[in-house]
């Protein structure tokens, strides 16, 4: 059989398809991404430069465009900053501290991942929007973005984070201590290093969601000038029968994320070259729910 | 170790945390629970029980029936390629697949827009064939199999590489045949990394709204899946209606949340 022929030519690759099975498998594979992911993506760019690269570079950088990709960016470094920070503390605390319900907290870090945007848009107006019982009104401010954008972006860094604090050997913060190092200097010096390749590729993966996001920014953040995401502004262009305009600035998140999806690899690889030497070039991605939970954890501790 | 200011920072970084949670996620959730019962149930069922709700909800499970047994079976294949198949190719496979998880679902859907529009590479063609993509199923469902290609592959492609290929060897030696050795022991070691895929795969093609909204052109009562019911409920000022199918999409997700724990648990089990 022509499978063992395979097995025994290669031995560390598995003996799943025969040759020929191979071949036409990775025929299917490509054809169903050419169909369903590439094409239509080159019929975005292709569409951005039918009018020559000045007219392109025009609706680039047209006043309506450069104000959507300024608020888009800035709104998507202050929440990726706001995340960084909280997501850690989310994930230490899942990882290190121990209190009631910690196992439905753990759960709950999914639940934007989970929810329809357009529900948390809705959500986050019920709460934070004109009728607010907090007296909290953020509907319709540049503000309502950078909440809507926090909160779809949220599982990212604890996801990333928290296998690595998991992993991480816990006598190296022993001997620091022993040493005299204090709280501060062991977090900064020890737990911080050993954290920041996870840190940095979910940091990179919210900003790229962060950039596209349109319907949690929708209905709280409203399409209004002074709130209009790039998304948005696509929309409302196609909406107008502009489409070069709105495959212009499509291109420019498109090259954003090919940008930060390529950081993400370079990150990964990085890192698992520090970690441990499992080879492939294959990327995982930190968001991928292999093993995040840490009912065992606790006693580990003791 | 446990000193008084050790305690003190432990309960510091508990609070912020469990704080930021609270404003961020579970206040707001439970506030629009509140909301739509605020009243009674009455108008937020009828909302859903209405012929337009109710069509909503059946075009939302045509999605979820088309595209994502279509992506389990890409996934699991294309998955195997890519662990136990060595190629040059990989390497570009594993990123094209990466790529809907940081486009924009409004790029997506204007991508999709452009290829099958009048003007488009494809276009013209099929409506001659008298096959009509844009603002119809076809394009919605072709929108759902994009955005929500990556999840299967990426839930297993490690358990793959966990599992390694010692039992199938051994299979193979035995005298199992390509397909026997998929079905006897590749798959059941596989199972729960790809039900793990399976969810995920599910739960965004349930809530997905902007591919979705600019392929489909959101016609009531016809291409209308419950994401984009929500929103057209919220513009005509309906809010009770907009809440009650937000509600059904909220409790779905929920569920889909518990689902991926248990298999979480099942996984490590």
């Amino acid at each position: 059989m022509e499978a063992h022929a395979t097995t025994a030519s290669t031995p560390r690759v598995g003996m799943r398809l025969p040759g020929v099975g191979a071949g036409l498998g990775r025929g299917t594979v490509v054809l169903y991404l050419s169909a369903i992911v590439l094409l239509p993506l080159a019929a975005v760019v292709s569409q951005s430069l039918e009018r020559g690269i000045g007219s392109f570079w025009e609706a680039v950088t047209s006043p309506l465009a450069v104000a959507a990709l300024e608020l888009t960016v800035s709104c998507s470094l202050i929440v990726v900053v706001v995340n960084a920070i909280f997501g850690t503390i989310i994930a230490w605390i899942l990882v290190r501290d121990d209190f009631p319900g910690k196992g439905v907290v753990n759960a709950v870090i999914d639940l934007p991942f989970a929810l329809p945007t357009i529900v948390a848009s809705l959500t986050l107006l019920a709460l934070y929007g004109n009728e607010s019982p907090l007296g909290v009104h953020l509907a319709a401010t540049r503000a309502a973005v950078v909440v809507a954008l926090l909160f779809v972006t949220l599982p990212f860094v604890v996801r990333a984070v928290q296998p690595l604090l998991l992993e991480m050997d816990r006598e190296m913060e022993a001997a620091a201590a022993s040493l005299g190092a204090g709280g501060f200097t062991i977090f900064r010096r020890i737990i911080f290093p050993n954290l920041l390749p996870g840190l940095a590729a979910g940091v990179a993966l919210a900003f790229a969601r962060a950039l596209g996001e349109f319907g949690s920014v929708l209905l709280f953040a409203g399409g209004l000038p002074q709130t209009m995401v790039s998304s948005i502004l696509i929309r409302q262009q196609i909406e107008s029968g502009n489409d070069v305009g709105a495959s212009a600035v499509s291109v420019v998140l498109l090259l954003a994320s090919l940008l930060l999806l390529a950081v993400v690899t370079l990150i990964q690889r990085w890192g698992s070259r520090h970690e441990r030497s499992s080879g492939g070039g294959l990327t995982v991605m930190p968001m991928s729910g292999e093993d995040f939970t840490e009912e065992r954890d606790p006693d580990e501790d003791r | 170790m446990r000193t008084a200011s050790s305690a003190r920072s432990r309960w510091g970084l508990r609070t912020l945390g469990l704080g930021y949670l609270t404003l961020l996620l579970l206040a707001p959730l439970a506030m629009i629970f509140y909301k739509t019962f605020e009243h009674g149930i009455a108008a937020p069922l009828d909302a859903i029980t209405s012929p337009d709700g109710l069509h909503a909800l059946k075009l939302t499970l045509i999605m979820i029936a088309v595209a994502v047994p279509l992506n389990t079976v890409f996934g699991v294949g294309c998955a195997l390629l890519l662990v136990r198949h060595r190629w040059k190719g990989n390497p570009a496979i594993d990123a094209i697949i990466n790529l809907p998880f940081a486009i924009s679902p409004v790029v997506i859907g204007l991508s999709l827009f452009l290829l099958y529009g009048t003007n488009g590479w494809l276009g013209p063609t099929l409506a001659e064939a008298g096959i009509k993509i844009l603002f119809s199923v076809p394009g919605m469902i072709l929108a759902s199999v994009f955005v929500s290609l990556p999840f299967v592959v990426r839930e297993t492609v490690p358990v793959l590489q966990e599992i390694g290929t010692d039992q199938e060897q051994a299979a193979s030696t035995l005298g199992a045949s390509a397909w026997q050795i998929f079905w006897r022991v590749t798959l059941p070691a596989i199972r729960w990394g790809v039900a793990y895929g399976v969810v995920l795969t599910t739960a965004r093609v349930l809530g997905e709204f902007g591919a979705v909204t600019i392929v489909s052109g959101s016609i009531s009562g016809q291409t209308q899946t419950l994401p984009l019911f929500v929103e057209k409920q919220f513009e005509a000022f309906n809010l009770p209606g907009a809440y009650g199918a937000s509600i059904l999409l909220a409790v779905l997700a929920l569920s889909t949340l518990l689902a991926m724990n248990l298999l979480k648990r099942k996984e490590d089990a």
